[in-house]
């Protein structure tokens, strides 16, 4: 349905990403088949990322072997923790062992490009322990590490427990700690800290995907309220099921919504995404009418941010407050 | 002329005017059950909300008495809050007579004397209004007695109604057509018409509301506004009946409003005379008595740019708030702006909100005070009303500061509380008075400084409602004064400051430490607040600055959501006020003077 509203212009795909829930569930057939209807609805390129969002349980011999089969070439494990307190209050079914097995599975298979996505900030435990938990991940030597801090948010399950005082909630100084305490940690181990939440053993094992998001290139969501972005303009689909397959049945684009950005707004993108990642934004004349040179210098003197050939970059510290810095630094 | 009657309503505040005036407009046929809503002529946003009457409103009722005889009423109705009595003295002047409305569960208070003086100054005919007997708690007898006591006033001749149910209404009307006299004044003489309110139209200009007490005048008259002596041509005459209701003349006796194209909003003024222009009247009326501000503050527009903007739609208000004084102000922090007189708190506060709403101004204002009397050295008196003019200390010889005698009515079994907030508002030479039994009237001797924060508000609670109070300014008696700086991350808010008596300029300087810690949001760094008395500090606090601001993941379908979220904070960075590198919020500036919710 997509392929049909694409200009013919559209360059080839270079990055698939299977995510959002737990893909790996499917039954490999599905995916393999899903994988084939892209290629045949798609152009894609020779070197396409191709990554799929995995829990450890269902990674099997079998699964890991028909994963690398159809082509996926980048396997992100849902391990959450190797601390088992952790993974129990996050109501996970798998244990440490498991996600152990499912990374030395993969790597059996031949994948090439492991990610291992990590909690912290739960239970109140100190940094001692969120080090020795990064320890355990290192030591399967994944390509790829992200790091979330535990959101507690409104409307969020855990959100309800915090308010019921049943979740021992971190502060902010303590998230500070075991953010920094993390970040030096992996980088002596010789990861690039490349994004707020992301680590990569090189360049070449960073998410290409996800630097699409945080670069603003253009990329196309399939499936109910993916997103979708084609440089000038954002839209979303359908959130249900039920409406998403309603809309494809009757021909149409299962549209939720769509907006077109002015020229403020895409410079307010650009510097919010660049804060977020080590590469950082270029100054250019399209951002450069909307920046507040008083800002830079001021988040420039308290380390913050960096700025070297026109280029502003976000330091470690300035990572922790990614949210803020656009806010510091434009009119 | 014989069938017309021009009367208000006055009362203390609550006491139902609004509420009886809408049963006249009823009676009249004004409104019908679609249009009608309770206080129908409290028809500003900010009136409905708060429940209080602002601003005096005119209205002309036809009505059949129930001898059959016709009649053309105008009524106005007033304001209760003594912040607002201007409005009233202006309605009075425009009026034969007047309804005192008594509220029988509350019996007389402090506004209810102040209005009934000021109508006795108008030689107005009083009808005292016993309302509210409805209520079981309505105590008539009691109510009586004080409006015979307190009041002086023939309790026989006061009248029972309630308001809200309508009963006793009819013989309300009727004792206004038959006491009260008809206006006098010929049509025949030369125009003099009173403008005792106005409003600006942005398609018609200037819309003056008006008592004609000579003469007459139509459409296509040249009329000449005395006081500049501008002449303007009338479009349109007419009354207010809910809405303008246009009538080819408006004669001696009557009240309306007159349309004449005045686009230049500094031509119009309360008070002021119109006349013909071929047939000019020889000498004004005599207008009004001058405002008297006591509470003065300075405002400045959010952005620097809008001062033009602000300076226009202060024009345009006052000639909707004839109470509002101003004049040119700048400060170091703040840049152009003004600085205004206000008749107390609530003045202050509405005008604010009227300023935002209704002429969609971004404000500042700065902390409320009195006029201080502040000798020199030298021999020289300054009038000193805004702590950026505040001398250097070493240059004063003596200070002093305004003070009030006030009244405050109470229930007798409040006396010990009373008391206690009195003397801890540095009130002096308490005298007591039991008008009625169980209730005491309390007068004290206090500093003014101490009742415009919220003394009102104190009392209020203190006394369960029951308390009212109303202040006459006594005279300026001497006083120790010291100058309060707050200094946001060491750089001085001249914005800020304010002159305070000595022995509560450490109370005052936590008090703002506090509140500006909780109003000005966190730094990426540390924001120190201090409080100093020329040199020292006398109290501090400090925002800890953030630790962290990130959202761990931010992914595909998270940039819409967030780059909302930052467009909105961009917003409301743009509404605050920068002083070095510290953004101070409008609310900051405001919260300094209101009362804590703690300290309560
Ligand atoms: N029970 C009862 N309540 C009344 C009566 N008259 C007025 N009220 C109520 O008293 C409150 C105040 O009435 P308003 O008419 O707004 O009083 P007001 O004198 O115009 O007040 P201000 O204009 O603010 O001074 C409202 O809640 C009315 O509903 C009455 O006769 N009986
Ligand atoms: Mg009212």
């Amino acid at each position: 349905m997509s392929s049909r509203f694409l200009p013919e212009t559209c360059p080839a795909f270079d990055s698939i990403h299977l995510g959002g829930g737990t893909p790996s569930l499917l039954a490999g057939e599905y995916l393999a088949e899903i994988l084939d209807c892209l290629r045949s609805c798609f152009r894609i390129g020779d070197n396409c990322e191709t990554a799929i969002e995995a829990d450890p349980l269902d990674i099997t011999d079998e699964k890991a072997a028909f994963l690398k089969a159809a082509g996926f070439t980048r396997v992100v494990v849902g391990a959450q923790s190797f601390d088992e307190r952790v993974i129990s209050f996050l109501g996970r079914r798998h244990r440490a062992k498991d996600s152990i097995a499912a990374v030395n599975v993969l790597r059996d298979a031949g994948i090439e490009n492991i990610g291992l996505d990590l909690i912290y900030g739960a239970e109140g435990l100190p940094v001692s322990a969120w080090i020795s938990d990064l320890d355990e991940a290192v030591s399967l030597s994944p390509e790829h590490i992200s790091c979330y801090c535990l959101t507690v948010e409104d409307g969020t399950v855990f959100g309800r427990l915090a308010s019921k005082g049943r979740l021992k909630v971190s502060s902010a100084e303590a998230e500070r700690e075991l953010f920094l305490a993390g970040s030096r940690f992996l980088r002596d181990k010789g990861y690039i800290h490349y994004e707020v939440s992301n680590f990569a053993s090189a360049e070449r094992h960073m998410s290409g995907h996800n630097l699409k998001y945080w670069r603003r290139e253009p990329y196309l969501g399939l499936g109910p309220s993916a997103h979708s972005f084609d440089g000038g303009r954002r839209w979303w689909n359908k959130r249900t099921v039920r409406g998403y397959c309603e809309s494809l049945e009757a021909g149409d684009l299962p549209l939720q919504g769509m907006e077109h950005l002015t020229e403020e707004q895409s410079a307010l993108e650009m510097i919010a995404m660049g804060l977020r990642i080590r590469v950082g934004f270029k100054l250019d004349e399209v951002i450069l009418p909307w920046i507040d040179q008083q800002g830079v210098d001021a988040m420039l003197a308290q380390g913050l941010i960096s700025c070297a050939g026109r280029i502003i970059a976000p330091t470690v510290e300035g990572y922790l407050f990614a949210d803020r810095l656009p806010l510091e630094i434009t009119k | 002329m014989t069938q017309i009657r021009n009367f208000c309503i006055i009362a203390h505040i609550d006491h139902g005017k609004s509420t009886l005036a809408d049963r006249f407009i009823q009676k009249a046929g004004l409104a019908d059950e679609r249009t009608f809503r309770d206080q129908i002529l409290d028809n500003m946003d900010i009136e409905r909300e708060r429940g209080i009457t602002i601003k005096s409103q005119s209205v002309n009722l036809p009505y059949r008495s129930s001898k059959g005889e016709e009649f053309e009423l105008n009524l106005i109705d007033t304001p209760g809050h003594v912040d607002f009595s201007y409005e009233v003295s202006r309605a009075l002047a425009s009026c034969e007579g007047a309804l005192l409305l008594v509220d029988a569960t509350q019996g007389v208070e402090a506004q209810t004397l102040a209005n009934l003086y000021a109508a006795m100054e108008h030689n107005l005919t009083i009808i005292p209004v016993i309302n509210k007997i409805d209520l079981a708690s309505a105590d008539i007898d009691r109510t009586r007695e004080q409006i015979e006591i307190d009041l002086g006033l023939d309790s026989s001749s006061a009248l029972l109604c309630s308001a809200k149910e309508g009963t006793g209404v009819d013989a309300v009307m009727d004792a206004i057509t038959e006491m009260i006299p008809p206006p006098s004044g010929s049509p025949d003489e030369p125009l003099k018409a009173l403008i005792f309110d106005a409003h600006y139209d942005n398609f018609r200009g200037t819309i003056v509301t008006c008592r004609v007490f000579a003469g007459k005048l139509k459409a296509g008259d040249i009329i000449k506004l005395m006081a500049l002596g501008t002449t303007h041509k009338v479009e349109e005459v007419g009354v207010f009946r809910l809405k303008r209701d246009a009538r080819a003349v408006l004669s001696a006796g009557e009240v309306g409003y007159i349309i004449a194209g005045i686009k230049t909003v500094k031509d119009t003024r309360i008070g002021d005379t119109v006349t013909l222009a071929s047939n000019p009247a020889p000498e004004p009326l005599p207008g009004f008595m001058e405002v008297k501000p006591v509470v003065f503050s300075s405002i400045y527009p959010v952005s620097s740019d809008d001062y033009r903007s602000l300076a226009d739609a202060m024009e345009k208000y006052q000639l909707n708030d004839a109470a509002l004084t101003f004049q040119k102000d700048s400060s170091a922090a703040l840049g152009l702006g003004f600085r205004c007189g206000f008749l107390g708190l609530l003045h202050l506060e509405i005008f604010q909100e009227r300023l935002e709403r209704e002429f969609d101004q971004s404000i500042i204002m700065t902390v409320p005070t009195v006029m201080y009397k502040i000798v020199l050295n030298s021999g020289e008196t300054l009038h000193v009303d805004n702590p950026l003019y505040y001398p250097d200390p070493v240059n004063i010889k003596e200070s002093l500061e305004p003070f009030i005698r006030t009244r405050i009515l109470i229930p007798d079994k409040y006396m010990g509380a009373v008391m206690e907030l009195c003397l801890s508002r540095r009130g002096v030479n308490s005298r007591f008075s039991y008008p009625t039994p169980g209730r005491i009237e309390i007068q004290f001797e206090m500093p003014l400084s101490e009742v415009i924060y919220d003394f009102y508000d104190r009392l209020k609670s203190t006394t369960q409602g029951y308390g009212s109070f109303d202040y006459d300014i006594l005279d300026y008696r001497k006083s120790d004064l010291v100058k309060l700086d707050i200094l946001v991350n060491g750089e001085k808010v001249d914005a800020l400051s304010q002159i305070v008596h000595k022995d509560r300029a450490r109370e005052r300087a936590v008090h703002v430490c506090d509140r500006l810690k909780d109003e000005i949001p966190r730094h990426l760094f540390k924001v120190p607040i201090q409080g100093a008395l020329g040199g020292t500090i006398i109290a501090r606090s400090t925002i800890s600055p953030f630790r962290k601001d990130v959202t761990a993941k931010c992914y595909g379908g998270d940039i819409t959501r967030k780059r909302k979220l930052l467009e909105k904070q961009k917003k409301g960075k743009k509404k605050m006020k920068m002083i070095g590198s510290v953004s101070i919020p409008q609310s900051a500036f405001v919260a300094v003077f209101k009362t804590d919710e703690k300290e309560k």
